[in-house]
């Protein structure tokens, strides 16, 4: 059977497509501004999910690499604006081309450092120093002034892309939508290669893994900093998309919105993020309509889904995954 | 700097970190016995404050107050403990983070609304107000030591409840084997019921004590949560003995940190920017100190027997 889940993801692919197009069309651009909304927040929690899903490496302070990539853009962009030299006498750039890159890199190395002693524990301790180095960061960006500190870093005017207007929203809903999509490629891509067969084999046995002379700490190592880079490129298009950068990318209730992304979808599945991310910016959307108290609702909601909805929506409608 | 400035420095970083233990002990007492990692530690520390603030302000005494936050905390921590919690301990540790930061929104969004924005405030009792004398010349507030006083006596009471009493054996035969005290005919479920709401108790306290220092508001239990992970990561999960010397480890390193480092910086850089540089590694440095620990010892200081 080729299957419901694959029919499904393709199905959840194009709507998140279509329908910003229609609403743009339809002179809705706040949908659009919302599905974009959606689809950095779900390449967000694919880069987690290559870390959870794939690998068991529950992370609770992804908001690092999240926020990491949301100052690169808005460090970079403040020195272009300004026209000071960043560092070594090179100047910042608008070029969204150069802050991904760069956002990439900056979360890639903070991960491999993180990385390097978190994945020295496991389980609980795990989860607890993962969280604990992303509020060391968290308070580091609060106490050190020179890029806003307390109050945030705004960023002027949005960067640029060769060829595309950025400044409508619907031009830099396709930008985002097609970074999602080469890291929905990707994961798929690493999921199914030899690294990604060892990383899955690392989270259901570690000690087969190493008998069979694969070391897991470097496996969970490399993966956990491609998971840090994926999550910083999604900052690095959030801060972009709201213009502005402050500590809250970094708190630890993004981390925590992450993991609900993730569980909420289905973990480990290739969609999980996407359809999570669907559901959560629209209950939050909804809800927030309805109610000022929408926090107390979705709280409310995800409780339900953890006791009595496991497997994610992917795996209600998809059916389980064929190997836990 | 003065010894008397340096020893009073020295006294809010033990209170501080005396308050840090009443968090952490529930946290990994809960850990220990039932294995469940509990985020929403943080809002039954709210609770006891805002129990302690309201029924302070509704009767006039800070001490009947301190008796609702108790009584609330547990009360609240139980019924959580009974709907939710519960369901969660076969679950691993996914679950149970989503399902109790579920519950963080819930009692943060529930508290909100009943008790608005709006910060209360609890005033220091009149018993404890006012100010004993420092060696050096200078004073340091009563209320203070009264809370480290209070940190103490909690640590003696839960080594002696767990060493010295039927319920500690059985707390202590739960950590280590479950299933067996079940079969031996002890009410597993009452047990794991009583330490959390054990565990409550304590984070009510905390907060309640807390609350006449600082201001009680909503979301005041995160921080100090984080914290206490932070704690028993370094003592060791599942070790009281741990997450005491974690504590005061913690609170002294933090509030020593934020003090000397501004000053020590300000030898080798001009005063303005060694206060911004000083203070932005200060509020780090507890993170700093957890990773040198775990890159030592990657279960903790006082690791818990598994």
């Amino acid at each position: 059977m080729a299957n419901r889940e694959t029919i499904f993801n393709l199905a959840v692919a194009l709507l998140l497509l279509a329908l910003p197009i229609a609403a743009n069309y339809a002179g809705e651009p706040f949908y659009v501004t919302l599905a974009t909304r959606i689809a950095i927040l779900s390449l967000a929690a694919v880069g987690l999910n290559l870390a959870l899903g794939l690998g068991g490496l529950v992370s609770f302070g992804h908001a690092a690499f999240f926020g990491i990539g949301g100052y690169t853009a808005g460090i970079l962009a403040s020195h272009a604006f300004s026209g000071d030299p960043l560092i070594f006498g090179l100047p910042g750039t608008k070029q969204m081309i150069v802050i991904w890159l760069v956002a990439m890199i900056a979360g890639g190395i903070v991960a491999f450092l993180i990385g390097l002693i978190s994945l020295r524990t496991a389980g609980v301790y795990f989860i607890m120093i993962t969280l604990a180095f992303a509020q060391m960061i968290f308070y580091f960006a609060i106490s050190w002034p020179a890029y806003g500190g307390e109050d945030g870093l705004p960023i002027f005017v949005r960067n640029q892309f060769p060829g595309v207007n950025t400044l409508r929203p619907l031009p830099y809903f396709l930008i985002c939508y097609a970074l999602l999509a080469i890291g929905l490629i990707l994961f798929k891509l690493i999921a199914d290669s030899r690294f990604g067969a060892a990383l899955q084999a690392t989270r259901q046995n570690e000690v087969r893994v190493a008998s069979v002379g694969i070391p897991p700490y470097r496996i969970r190592l490399a993966a956990f900093v491609i998971s840090g880079m994926f999550t910083a490129i999604a900052g690095a298009l959030f801060a972009d998309l709201n213009r502005f950068v402050s500590p809250s990318m970094l708190s630890w209730h993004l981390s925590g919105e992450l993991i609900v992304l993730i569980i909420l979808g289905g973990v480990g599945r290739l969609f999980g993020p996407v359809v999570g991310a669907a559901i959560y910016v629209l209950l939050e959307f909804w809800l927030g309509g309805i109610t000022e108290r929408w926090q107390f609702f979705l709280g409310l909601i995800l409780l339900g889904v953890v006791l009595f909805a496991r497997g994610g929506v992917v795996g209600l409608i998809a059916g389980r995954a064929r190997h836990g | 700097m003065t010894i008397a400035l340096f020893l009073e420095q020295l006294l809010n970083g033990l209170q501080f970190g005396v308050m840090l233990f009443l968090m952490a002990a529930g946290l990994t007492l809960i850990f220990g016995v039932m294995g469940l990692i509990n985020l929403a530690h943080g809002s039954l520390y709210m609770v006891g404050a805002f129990a302690c603030a309201v029924v302070a302000a509704w009767s006039g005494s800070f001490w009947i107050g301190l008796v609702a936050s108790l009584a609330a905390a547990a009360a609240a921590g139980a019924i959580v403990e009974l709907v939710v919690i519960r369901r969660l301990y076969t679950r691993d540790h996914l679950d149970q983070v989503l399902a109790t930061f579920a519950l963080i929104l819930i009692f943060s969004e529930g508290t909100r609304w009943v008790f608005g924005s709006i910060p209360l405030y609890l005033d220091i009792p009149t018993l404890l107000q006012g100010t004993v004398p420092l060696p050096g010349g200078s004073r340091y507030q009563l209320y203070r030591l009264a809370i480290i006083g209070v940190g103490i006596a909690v640590a003696i009471g839960l080594y002696l409840l767990i060493t010295q009493t039927r319920l500690g054996m059985r707390i202590r035969a739960g950590e280590s084997d479950r299933e067996m005290i079940g079969a031996l005919g002890v009410d597993v479920a009452t047990l794991y019921t009583v330490v959390f709401a054990l565990g409550a108790a304590l984070a009510g306290l905390a907060g309640a004590m807390v609350g006449a220092i600082q201001s009680v508001q909503v979301g005041m239990g995160e921080p100090v949560l984080i914290l206490a992970f932070v704690v028993i990561v370094i003592g060791g999960i599942g070790s009281i003995r741990g997450a005491l010397i974690g504590a005061v480890l913690v609170g002294v390193t933090d509030t020593m940190g934020r003090f000397l480092l501004p000053q020590a910086m300000q030898l080798f850089l001009p005063p303005s920017q060694a206060g911004l540089i000083g203070g932005a590694i200060a509020s780090m440095l507890i993170y700093l100190l957890m990773a040198v620990v775990l890159a030592l010892k990657p279960r903790g200081l006082f690791p818990a027997q598994a």
